[in-house]
């Protein structure tokens, strides 16, 4: 054991308990937003759509797709990732991690890795669910993917750093219903940007949700609000940050140790 | 052989300015009973905390099985178990599913045979598909000590195993604890109930306000602190104590019902005799006698009260 340099059997043994949860509550985890995207549809596709036509030369029900399962991989990556590790915190079965002969490193590609791949996997059911409403084609199939695992990574991050951050329940919420649901329905999921009035389109600018789900759409559609390279820069350059973030608090102890 | 587990210079001061622990040193042998004593807030689960490394020390350093907590923690907490005070459990998870999670957290390769054994000498095994929630508290108890066997460590920590743990859970704990000692596994336990530590502890540390003021060995700690008692049922009440028994330290009890005695269980056991004799040829009758040796708790005690006084001040938390 002295040799151990990578714990990769404590990392799967992380990912595994955190996906048999996901199995478990499988059909909540998958159902609910499939039903939320298909009300989206009804609403949106239907109801709005029908008197929208195009938005820079795509249907409209078919334009809100990569916007939709944007804001379900937002959503869920946090609220997996931030309760994954809020409920060891809460119930105080978090010894065990601290006392494991575990890498800071290691706990958050774990966590954060099942997390992603949670919400990678409901976006994906959100896709096929979408493609049953509209005929759906994508122009950049391995960008497409790229934007998907790298968001899923990133807002999972972002998650475990809320998890961790949180002292109660209600915190937890917070950053879910306060920051992410504003700045994805202010981000252009529903909308190009270019629809709004031009000192909108100046602030909107401010949002990074705008660069995600630009991108996003431009690997579906070719068409994009902001030059993909400028998405997937800011995508990065977020991953950086919270990466920055999650070093810190471990070398810190921040809300873990004493 | 060099001790399994040394910790030397070991302070501990938290954010609020609380220090709960000064200097502690403190060499534990492979394979020995360690049991730390302490009155509540002494320190004993920061001390625990700092080796398993939940709690990060402000000075010193300890090193377990040679490597060091901090720069070698990989290989120091492969080889600890901890049983935390509290319990915490997985609730909404399987008795095997929690006990699989921590034997992979511990970097061991899965070995679902070993884990059938920790949970079959548990007596958790018909448990083993059970959601943690539905166990008593007592079988939850069991849960987190399986959890903490359940990478084969060679230093186990049980802090304060036994609070609020029926009887045969304890008998079945000490039983444990012996087993794994036969296997050559160093035990360090924290309790409150002496006797626990009478009974099973090879080697006993006393702990109070964050200093460790006493290391030894149960039988020499006993024999070196232990007081006898001889206490005589008296046939006819005394007044006082006759000028001829002034030699012994005597003192009336039961309104001069009884005479009672009290000497160094290791020095002057051959004055019984003595005072028997003398008492025979004053005319000094008993119907009984009993002897009482004092127990670690007493002991402990004496010891604790008696730091207390010169030193006083506020609890430390632990």
């Amino acid at each position: 054991m002295s040799g151990l340099t990578f714990n990769r059997r404590g990392v799967w043994a992380i990912y595994c308990f955190e996906m048999a949860r996901f199995k478990r509550t499988l059909l909540q985890s998958l159902v609910t937003p499939v039903i939320s995207t298909a009300l989206y549809f009804v609403v949106f596709g239907s109801a709005i759509g029908t008197r929208m036509s195009q938005v820079g030369g795509v249907p409209y029900a078919a334009f809100i797709v990569p916007g939709l399962i944007m804001l379900s991989l937002f959503t869920e990556s946090l609220s997996n990732a931030s309760f994954g590790i809020y409920f060891p915190k809460f119930v105080g079965t978090i010894y065990e991690l601290l006392s494991a002969p575990i890498s800071s490193s290691e706990i958050v590609l774990a966590y954060v890795g099942a997390a992603a791949s949670k919400s990678i996997l409901l976006g994906l059911v959100i896709l096929g669910t979408a493609a049953l409403f509209v005929p759906i084609h994508i122009l950049h199939p391995l960008w497409m993917i790229a934007f998907l695992v790298l968001t899923a990574a990133n807002f999972s991050l972002f998650g475990f750093i809320t998890g961790i951050w949180a002292k109660n329940f209600d915190q937890l919420q917070f950053i879910p219903m306060l920051v992410i649901t504003p700045l994805t329905f202010l981000g252009g999921a529903f909308y190009s940007i270019d629809m709004l009035p031009p000192a909108w389109r100046t602030v909107t600018l401010f949002n990074p949700v705008v660069y995600l789900i630009s991108g996003f759409r431009w690997a579906f559609y070719g068409t994009s609000d902001v030059g993909v390279g400028i998405s997937l820069g800011m995508t990065l350059g977020f991953f950086a940050l919270c990466l920055a973030l999650v070093a810190w608090i471990f070398r810190t102890g921040y809300r873990l140790k004493n | 052989m060099p001790p399994v587990l040394s910790i030397k210079n070991l302070t501990k001061t938290y954010a609020s300015g609380l220090c709960a622990l000064k200097n502690i040193n403190l060499a534990i042998d492979k394979g020995e009973i360690f049991a730390l004593l302490g009155p509540n807030g002494a320190g004993k689960t920061t001390l625990i905390s700092i080796v398993c490394g939940i709690v990060t020390a402000s000075e010193g350093q300890v090193l377990a099985g040679g490597h060091d907590i901090v720069s070698g923690y990989r290989a120091a907490r492969s080889m600890i178990g901890l049983v935390p005070q509290e319990l915490a459990t997985d609730t909404f998870e399987t008795v095997w599913a929690t006990v699989t999670l921590s034997r992979g957290l511990f970097g061991r390769r899965r070995d679902p045979g070993y884990v059938e054994k920790v949970l079959r000498d548990l007596s958790l095994w018909d448990k083993r598909n059970d959601r943690i929630m539905t166990l008593s508290g007592g079988m939850k108890r069991r849960v987190m000590i399986a959890k903490a066997l359940a990478h084969e460590p060679e230093i186990l920590f049980l802090d304060e195993p036994t609070a609020g743990v029926d009887v045969e859970l304890r008998r079945d704990m000490w039983t444990m604890v012996r087993g794994l000692r036969e296997r050559g596994v160093t035990i360090i336990l924290t309790t409150h109930y002496i006797e626990e530590a009478e009974e099973m502890a090879d080697r006993i540390g006393v702990i109070s306000k964050g200093e460790l003021i006493l290391v030894e060995d149960k039988a020499t700690l006993m024999k070196k602190l232990g007081k006898k008692q001889l206490t005589l049922q008296l046939l006819e009440p005394m007044g006082a104590i006759p000028a001829g028994l002034s030699r012994w330290p005597l003192a009336l009890r039961s309104e001069g019902h009884e005479l009672e005695y009290s000497f160094d269980a290791g020095g002057d056991r051959g004055d019984i005799p003595a005072l028997l004799r003398t008492m025979g040829e004053l005319g000094i009758g008993y119907k009984d006698l009993n002897t009482r040796q004092s127990s670690l708790e007493d002991i402990f005690v004496s010891l604790v009260s008696e730091r207390a006084g010169h030193a006083g001040g506020a609890e430390a938390r632990s």
